[in-house]
């Protein structure tokens, strides 16, 4: 009896001293920003890294996730009677309000913030991290800003260019599955389109760049153990950000759109 | 500079303690090391060899204690007032802890480019000049995992000695060499101390590594200073732990756990 309760009390001082560290890596972070301009290649280096190279990734997982919204929404008008030229309203709203930014968060956590876990995490138990700072170079100016910078800048772009590639994919399931004509699903989108639902959506997305980058650096800098380790802390690092990023999103919804 | 000290040395360790989690690793360690002496600290693996090493350039901070380099206090120095002072230090590390994303040219640079104070020529012509004094100037447009345990070694010398530092730190500069490479790193130490006159503290458990280097050898044992002197009063002295040590017998009071 008494047994899960310790370790539930264990697990939770663990989470406290997690935020605890996350506070104070985002409080270093932002004191870096004003040698930023030092870290300016760096910087470009992580654009690349970071937001060029998911491309591709985004892509596929975009038109997939267009597809199915459509797919789905299709088959409820349906179920519930409702007249199919409301498609594009329904994919456009589901898309850029949530699908899009959550979903391309949750995979580029998965690619990104586990790289980013593993490559510092490498680092540390490789001693490169003290060895920088033997160096004088600020492991958070040299490492930790420009990877943060990065995410916080490209998930939006990314977002941005999945909430075009989402719309395509369901633009084309409901030409080709639903029958519903490409003028009026556009029609449809463009009626529905809001501006603010979309900077909602960008909003959001930066947000979850910067946790997947924060948490990233921050189970980066955290990992002891060799090998096994650096696996154990990239676990950890997807599975907070994942968990973060979907309790933000509900945060958000309940700020953002009001019953 | 300015703390009052009642040591004289040019590094010192006063009192330092150091836990992680329940293990304590470092119990009240004294060590007061002269300007242009060289120090050599032996001990078995895991009792805080690396730990306390790194101290010296707050890599670590100590639990209590103080840490005084040329008199002042670094124990609770910020990071940019640690920059100055880590800037008279190089370290070359256990595990050489080269950058495994650049070339070795850019390991040896690293500092020089990111202290900003030199020109890109300066820079490469440092560059040229460490390497060609542990014989890898070939090397340098090598990435580190091309490379031999031995040259790892003598790279991460290169980029220790790149700023010109006035202490060097070495964490086990032999281990894991051959005896010929063991003995080439011996001699650049041995060139270094000589030459440069810095202040030197290394690791090893290599006892010809440590009789050739040192002028003065100190033994960790269970958190502590078990022994300090010249290597020729660690030949002849009579404590067992330390007679253990320097023969490699397994038997003895150290016991391997
Ligand atoms: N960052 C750390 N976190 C936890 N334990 C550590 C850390 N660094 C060293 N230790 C522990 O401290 C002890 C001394 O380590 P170290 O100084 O590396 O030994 P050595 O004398 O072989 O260099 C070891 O038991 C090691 O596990
Ligand atoms: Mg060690």
């Amino acid at each position: 009896m008494v047994r899960p309760i310790r370790s539930l009390g264990r697990q939770g001082i663990t989470l406290v001293n997690a935020f605890g560290g996350m506070a104070i890596l985002l409080a270093q972070f932002v004191y870096s920003l004003r040698k930023i301009h030092r870290s300016l290649p760096l910087i470009i280096e992580q654009f690349y890294q970071l937001g060029v190279r998911s491309l591709p990734l985004i892509l596929v997982i975009s038109i997939f996730v267009g597809a199915v919204s459509a797919w789905q929404a299709a088959y409820q008008f349906k179920f519930i009677g409702a007249p199919l030229r409301f498609l594009g309203q329904a994919v456009g709203k589901a898309t850029v309000i949530e699908l899009a930014p959550v979903l391309s968060a949750l995979v580029y956590a998965g690619r990104v913030g586990a790289g980013i876990t593993a490559e510092l995490g490498t680092m540390k138990v490789t001693e490169q991290i003290d060895a920088l700072e033997s160096l004088g170079i600020s492991p958070v100016r040299y490492l930790v800003m420009p990877r943060i910078v990065a995410c916080l800048i490209m998930v939006p772009l990314l977002v941005t260019f999945a909430n075009f590639v989402a719309i395509m994919g369901g633009l084309v399931v409901s030409v080709m599955g639903v029958n519903v004509s490409s003028e009026t699903f556009l029609f449809g989108f463009r009626d529905s389109f809001k501006l603010t639902d979309f900077l909602a959506g960008l909003t959001k997305a930066g947000v979850f760049g910067l946790l997947i980058g924060l948490v990233g650096c921050y189970e980066g800098f955290r990992t002891t153990g060799g090998a096994e380790g650096v696996g154990m802390s990239t676990t950890t690092s997807v599975v907070t950000s994942s968990v973060l990023i979907l309790v933000f999103n509900f945060v958000f919804a309940m700020i953002l759109f009001r019953l | 500079m300015n703390d009052t000290s009642t040591h004289s040395g040019f590094l010192v360790a006063e009192q330092v303690c150091k836990q992680f989690g329940s293990q304590v690793v470092l119990d009240h360690i004294d060590l007061s090391i002269d300007k242009g002496e060289a120090v050599v600290i032996i001990g078995q693996s895991g009792t805080g060899k690396s730990v306390l090493l790194k101290h010296f350039m707050r890599l670590i901070k100590p639990d209590s204690g103080r840490i005084l380099i040329d008199g002042q206090d670094i124990a609770d120095l910020s990071f940019d007032d640690l920059v100055p002072v880590r800037r008279r230090f190089g370290m070359l590390f256990q595990s050489a802890a080269l950058f495994d994303s650049m070339a070795v040219g850019e390991n040896v640079g690293l500092g020089l480019k990111e202290a900003g104070e030199m020109s890109r020529d300066e820079i490469h012509d440092a560059v040229i000049e460490k390497l060609e004094m542990v014989g890898l100037t070939d090397a340098i447009e090598k990435m580190p995992s091309e490379l031999s345990g031995g040259m790892r070694k003598r790279v991460g010398l290169a980029r220790a000695i790149a700023g010109n530092p006035e202490i060097l730190l070495y964490d086990e500069p032999t281990t894991g060499l051959d005896p010929i490479t063991a003995d080439v790193i011996n001699d650049l130490i041995v060139d270094l101390n000589e030459k440069l006159h810095v202040t030197s503290v290394a690791v090893t458990h290599d006892m010809t590594s440590a009789f050739k280097i040192a002028d003065r050898i100190v033994m960790l044992y269970r958190g502590k200073v078990e022994f300090a002197g010249t290597p020729d009063e660690i030949r002849s002295c009579d404590n067992e732990v330390v007679q253990q040590f320097v023969s490699g017998q397994a038997d003895g009071p150290i016991q391997v756990r």
